[in-house]
Parts: C-alpha cells; structure tokens; sequence
C-alpha cells in the first residue's frame, strides 16, 4: 500500500523558467523514521521539500506525501505536515506567546491558551514569552520555530537546515527534540550540512545538482564510496597536503581538525604516495572513512552541475 | 587633496550602486515617469476650473418664438448642455437629486404674454449647489446671455422692453447650499479622500511586508485560504475605516457646520460598500507589489487621479468626456454621490442605486483579481 510511505515521490523535476533547479529525484521514505538530506548548497534540498509540502508546483513528476497528492492535496498535506523554513519565518514584531497563538488558532487547536502554555512550558520559554520573537537569539529562534511547527502534532515533520547558525550545544538539544518527536511517531526529514547531524538519520539521500546521488544508511553510504582512507598526524602535515593531493590514486586530502584524511580506491597507491614524502614528524594509519569524505569524494564524481542555468 | 579624491570615489561608488538598484526596480522607475505624465495630462487636460457644457434639464410649459431663442442662446453660451426636456417638474427635480444635471432651468407657462406686456415674469434657474465652484459661472452669465438674446427679438413694438431692465426676473436658486459654501462641497468629500488613502494603502502593505520579511512562507505552509487571508486581513481595517468615519462626520457637524438632511443608513450602507472597494483594491495591490514601497507607490498612483478626476477638487461634469469616463471607474467618484447626496441632498436610496451599485461591482473585480493573483505557492 502506498500509504506506508510518508513520502512517496517519483522523478519530481522543479524549473524556474529555464533554469532546472531538481530534475528528476525519486524519494521513498517509510513512516516513522528520520531521514537526512543532503547536499550542498543549491543543489535542489530546498526545493525538493517545498514541493513535497505543496510550497512550489511540481513542473514534472507525480507523488504523495502522507498519502495525499503533491500536485492536488496541498491543502490536506498543510494540515498533516510541519514545515521549518531555512530563515527564521515567525513574525518578529510578535511575542513568542502571540506567535504560538496564532499558529494554534490558525490549526484551530482546541484550548489555545491552555496548548500554548504547555509549550511554553516544554520550551523553557514561560518567562519570555512576552518578549518579542525577534530579540531572541539564533537558538532559541529555531526552538521557538521546531515548537510552533510541531504544535498540531503533524505526521510529517519537514526541517529545512534547521541548525544552521546555531551555537553545538544548542545543536544537540535540537536533536534531542527531533528524536524525542520521532519516538512520538513523527517522520521527519532534515536537511543539513553537518555530517555529525546526518550520522544520526536512519537514512541519509545525497541530492547533488538537483539529482539524487546516492541513498542509504551511512556505513552503507560510506561503503559504496569504494573509499580508504589513511589519516596523518603531527605537526609536519600542514606542508604534506598540497603535494600529496597531486599524486596518482590520491581521490582527495581534507583536514579533520589537525589530522590530514588522505583517500583513494587503492590502497597500494595511496601507501605509495604517503612513502614519496616521508616525514620525521607525522604518524599515518589506516582509518574508516568518514561520511565527510565519503561526501566529498561523491561530490567530486558528480562532476559539473549539468542543469541549465539562464 | 587626495582625502577629497578619496571621498569623490566612494560617493562615485555609492552613485553606482544605487543607479543599479534603481534599475533593477522596474515599478520605481516606471512610477517615477508615470505620476508626472500623469499630472501633466490631468492638470493641463482633464481639469477646468471654469466648466462649460454642464448638464442641464429644461422644464418648458410653453413654446413661443421668444422662448425659443432664450432657449438657444442658453445652448450656445457653451454654459448649458440641456439633456433633456419636459414639463413635469418631478422629474426635473429627480435629476438633480440625482446629480445628473448641473441645472434646472424653469420657464412657466404664460411667460411671453407677460414679457410681452411688461410685467417681467419670473424664469427660475435651480444649480445644484453642493458644488458651489461648478454652478457659478453658468448662473453669473445667465442673465447676460439671455438679455443679450432677446434684444434681437424685441423690435418694432417691443422695442421699449429692449431699453430698460431685463423684460423678466432671473431666479436664482442655488439648491441643497444656499449660502455656497465650499466646506459643504469640501467636507464630505474628504470623508471619501482620507477613507481611500489611509486603507488601500494599509492593506497594500499588509500582504508585501509577509513577502518581504519572508513569513509568507511560513504563511503558505500552514493550512489557509487565500479568501480567508484576505478577510482576515481586511476586517481590522474595516473597523479603523468606521472609527475614521466617525471623526470625520463629528468634526463636519461640530468644526463646520456641515448639514446632514439624509438618512443615516443610506450613508451607511454607502460607507459600507466604498470601505470594502477600497480594501478589496489595497489587496490587489499588495499581490501586486513585491516590497512595501512598491505598494506605496501603486497607492499613489491611484491616489492621484482619484483625487482629481473623482469631483473632490474640480467639477466632476466640467471635465472632459474622456476623463470623466475614467472618473467613473474611480470608486471616489460613486462614493462622492452617495456621500454629498445622503448630507446635503436627502437623496433616497432609489436615487442612489447606480453609486452603489457600482462600488458593489468594483469590489467584486477587485476581489476576483486579487484572489486569481494571490500565490497560494511560492513559485
């Protein structure tokens, strides 16, 4: 049945004039589960989700989301979803509390005062909440924005970069929230550029130049990637980067803190080129990749954006 | 020297961001040509503070040689435009209920057996004066035109009346505002002017503000109607359009002395429709616009001829038929009808229908366009 799926999206292409912005990604995410989007920037995860959640026509393709038509059932699909803009879209000349209350009213919550003192409550906003919306901080905007689109209790919960700009610890609470609201049963789907964030998604799609790269959970992600990857530490691998980047078999050198990643396909090679220049001061060893370079590695594969662009 | 040199490129460098940018703003440009072509047509075209070829109604109860040719010298002054002619004196005064003829002109039966023998009887011009400035003119050369006239026709044994004072006795009603005073005209219909500035711009902000500050997407994500958008919107400013209502007739009756004849519910109802038209405009204009100063500027841009080719500043019926057609598109226009009718007429609903029916059906265009523009997505 079709309705296993909380998205359930096939070959959806998005252009704007002639520009393509998503050309053709099928998404098939069962219910319940958290699944993490990602891409890099203006590869088509914005579009994607808007118009998964009826923001913007679909030019082609068909789909349901929650059971519901993308193309005809946006306003059936607008009372089961929550949605999170990128920028923070709550209106800053009103108080937290107004804010809540407006989005309670508007989903005709019933006892309004009472659900919004909950959530409140369950923010840890109570004492602020006559303080305007937009003299809150980064953090606190995006609690107050998780909490307003959660508030009617939706299936589908639609989190487009939602940590962006966000101090780490507040980072970690917001995961917290999102896996506290998809223990509830909610579906989420997040989009993000932070590796850490994705490692917690039971799944993870690779949107690159509005295509999808590659699915899947992450150690399968980073298995598929072919990658090895030798880290180098010490003080001398600042000076090592630029040229062993240029040796044969090398795929790509990324720094991870003050350690180097070295990754290739072949081991031999890679060994190879980390032999050519042998320094006093750098100890290397044989890691397991990360999904940071897995992402690179597919990012490089996926070559020129091929869309066309006005 | 080189601190001067250094200021002359960055305000060089300001210059050129700011040309850019006022490029890019395709509407800003094209209001800041509009609104002074659009000034020079009306100012210089459409007004005349001097009208000529005012409707006018002719209640005739007899037709003689003599009456005849007061008649035609009426019609060629240029002055009087008669659209029509009877004998019924209700409907004369129905027409100037209505506000369609400038005037009445009244000649009684029996009148050329009087002017013959002498006895210079009466000929009654009625003005509508609730705009004083367009029924003056017209009445101040009456009696000239016609004395001047009927000089050609009194000869041979009617030479004697030629010599004297004029052979009648020009009547001079200047109906619903005898004293013509311009605040009668003026007050009311500023009830009208502040009502369409203060509310189609509010609501031409209130839609582009969500779109420029970007909570019109969090707006669209949620589930709700364009048509409840808009109501929801508008219906605040109904009751701030009622509140400035209010003040405005306080301050006619209190500061002016502005009378109000009529039936307050006609005015109402008048009130009613014109808040409606005006919001319902406001709206279309913010699913117009992309920033709030753009929606200013449609404003503006509306604003302008509503003032001036409505028959708030200048005699609706002295402009010429081009821009009294445009006029009549205004919705100004119908309200200054309804409004100057129900204070200073008494006019009946009867009367009124065509004002109002008119604002009904500009708020119906209004409404329809702005909810086949409102973007339900984001596209």
């Amino acid at each position: 049945m079709a309705t296993d799926y909380a998205i359930d999206v096939h070959g959806l292409v998005k252009r704007f004039g002639n520009k393509t912005a998503v050309a053709g990604v099928d998404i098939q995410m069962p219910r319940g589960e958290v699944w993490g989007f990602l891409g890099p920037n203006g590869s088509g995860k914005t579009t994607t989700i808007r118009m998964i959640c009826g923001l913007l026509r679909v030019t082609e393709g068909t789909g349901q989301c929650l059971g519901y038509d993308i193309r005809k059932d946006a306003a059936q699909i607008r009372e089961l979803t929550g949605y999170m803009t990128q920028k923070f879209s709550f209106w800053t000349d009103m108080t937290i509390r107004e804010n809540l209350e407006f989005v309670a009213r508007l989903y005709r919550l019933p006892h309004t005062r009472q659900t919004v003192d909950e959530t409140l409550e369950t923010l840890g906003l109570t004492h602020r909440q006559h303080q305007l919306s937009g003299a809150l901080s980064g953090g606190w905007k995006q609690r107050l924005a998780l909490a307003a689109v959660t508030m009617h209790d939706p299936k589908l919960l639609l989190l487009d970069e939602p940590t962006a700009g966000v101090d780490p610890q507040a980072r970690r609470d917001f995961w917290d929230e999102i896996h506290h609201l998809s223990l509830k049963g909610m579906t989420v789907l997040v989009s993000t550029h932070y590796m850490d964030e994705a490692e917690r998604c039971d799944r993870i799609v690779y949107l690159a130049h509005g295509e999808k790269i590659i699915e899947g959970r992450v150690p399968d992600v980073i298995d598929r990637s072919g990658l090895l990857t030798f880290r180098g530490e010490g003080a001398g691998v600042r000076r090592l980067a630029d040229d062993i980047k240029h040796e044969p078999g090398v795929e790509h050198v990324a720094y991870f803190g003050s350690a180097l990643h070295v990754s290739g396909r072949n081991r031999a090679a890679i060994q190879a080129a980390i032999d050519k220049h042998p320094t006093d001061d750098v100890s290397w060893n044989e890691v397991r990749t990360s999904l940071e370079d897995a992402f690179i590695a597919l990012s490089a594969e996926a070559g020129e954006d091929k869309r066309v662009h006005a | 020297m080189t601190g001067l040199f250094r200021s002359f490129g960055r305000i060089w460098a300001v210059f050129m961001k700011e040309t850019v940018q006022i490029r890019r703003d395709r509407l800003t440009f094209a209001v800041m040509f509009g609104i002074p072509i659009m000034q020079l047509i009306l100012f210089g075209y459409a007004i005349n503070m001097n009208p000529k070829h005012l409707p006018a109604a002719l209640l005739v109860e007899e037709q003689t040689p003599i009456v005849r040719t007061m008649v035609q010298s009426l019609r060629t002054s240029d002055y009087y435009d008669f659209v029509m002619q009877t004998d019924d004196p209700r409907e004369t005064g129905d027409l100037l209920a209505r506000g369609e003829v400038a005037f009445v002109v009244s000649i009684p039966s029996g009148f050329t057996r009087k002017l013959v023998r002498g006895e210079r009887p009466q000929l009654l011009i009625e003005a509508d004066a609730t705009d004083p400035a367009a029924a003056s003119g017209a009445v101040a050369f009456a009696q000239t035109i016609l004395t001047d006239a009927l000089r050609h026709d009194l000869k041979g044994p009617l030479a004697s009346l030629a010599a004297g004072p004029p052979p009648f006795d020009l009547v001079v009603h200047q109906k619903y505002n005898p004293e013509a005073k311009t605040s009668y005209n003026i007050v009311p219909g500023l009830l009208g002017v502040i009502l369409t500035m203060t509310l189609v711009m509010i609501t031409a902000i209130a839609m582009t503000r969500e779109s420029e500050q970007g909570t019109i997407e969090n707006l669209l994500a949620m589930p709700v109607k364009p048509i409840e958008v808009m109501l929801g919107k508008i219906l605040p400013y109904v009751v701030v359009g009622a509140g400035q209502t209010l003040l405005i007739l306080l301050a006619a009756r209190i500061l002016f002395n502005v009378p109000f004849i009529g039936n307050p519910w006609i005015l109402f109802l008048g009130v009613s429709v014109f808040v409606l038209a005006n919001l319902a405009l406001g709206f279309t204009f913010s699913t117009i616009a992309r920033t709030q100063m753009q929606a200013m500027q449609l404003t503006f841009f509306f604003f302008l001829p509503s003032i001036l080719l409505s028959g708030f500043m200048f005699p609706f019926r002295g402009m010429p038929e081009w821009a009294q057609t445009i006029g009549e598109v205004l919705p100004l226009t119908h309200f200054l009808r309804i409004v100057r009718g129900v204070m200073l007429k008494d006019t009946s609903l009867a009367q009124l229908q065509a004002p109002i029916l008119a604002l009904c059906l500009f708020t119906a265009v209004a409404v329809s366009i702005a909810m086949l523009r409102y973007r339900r997505t984001l596209d």
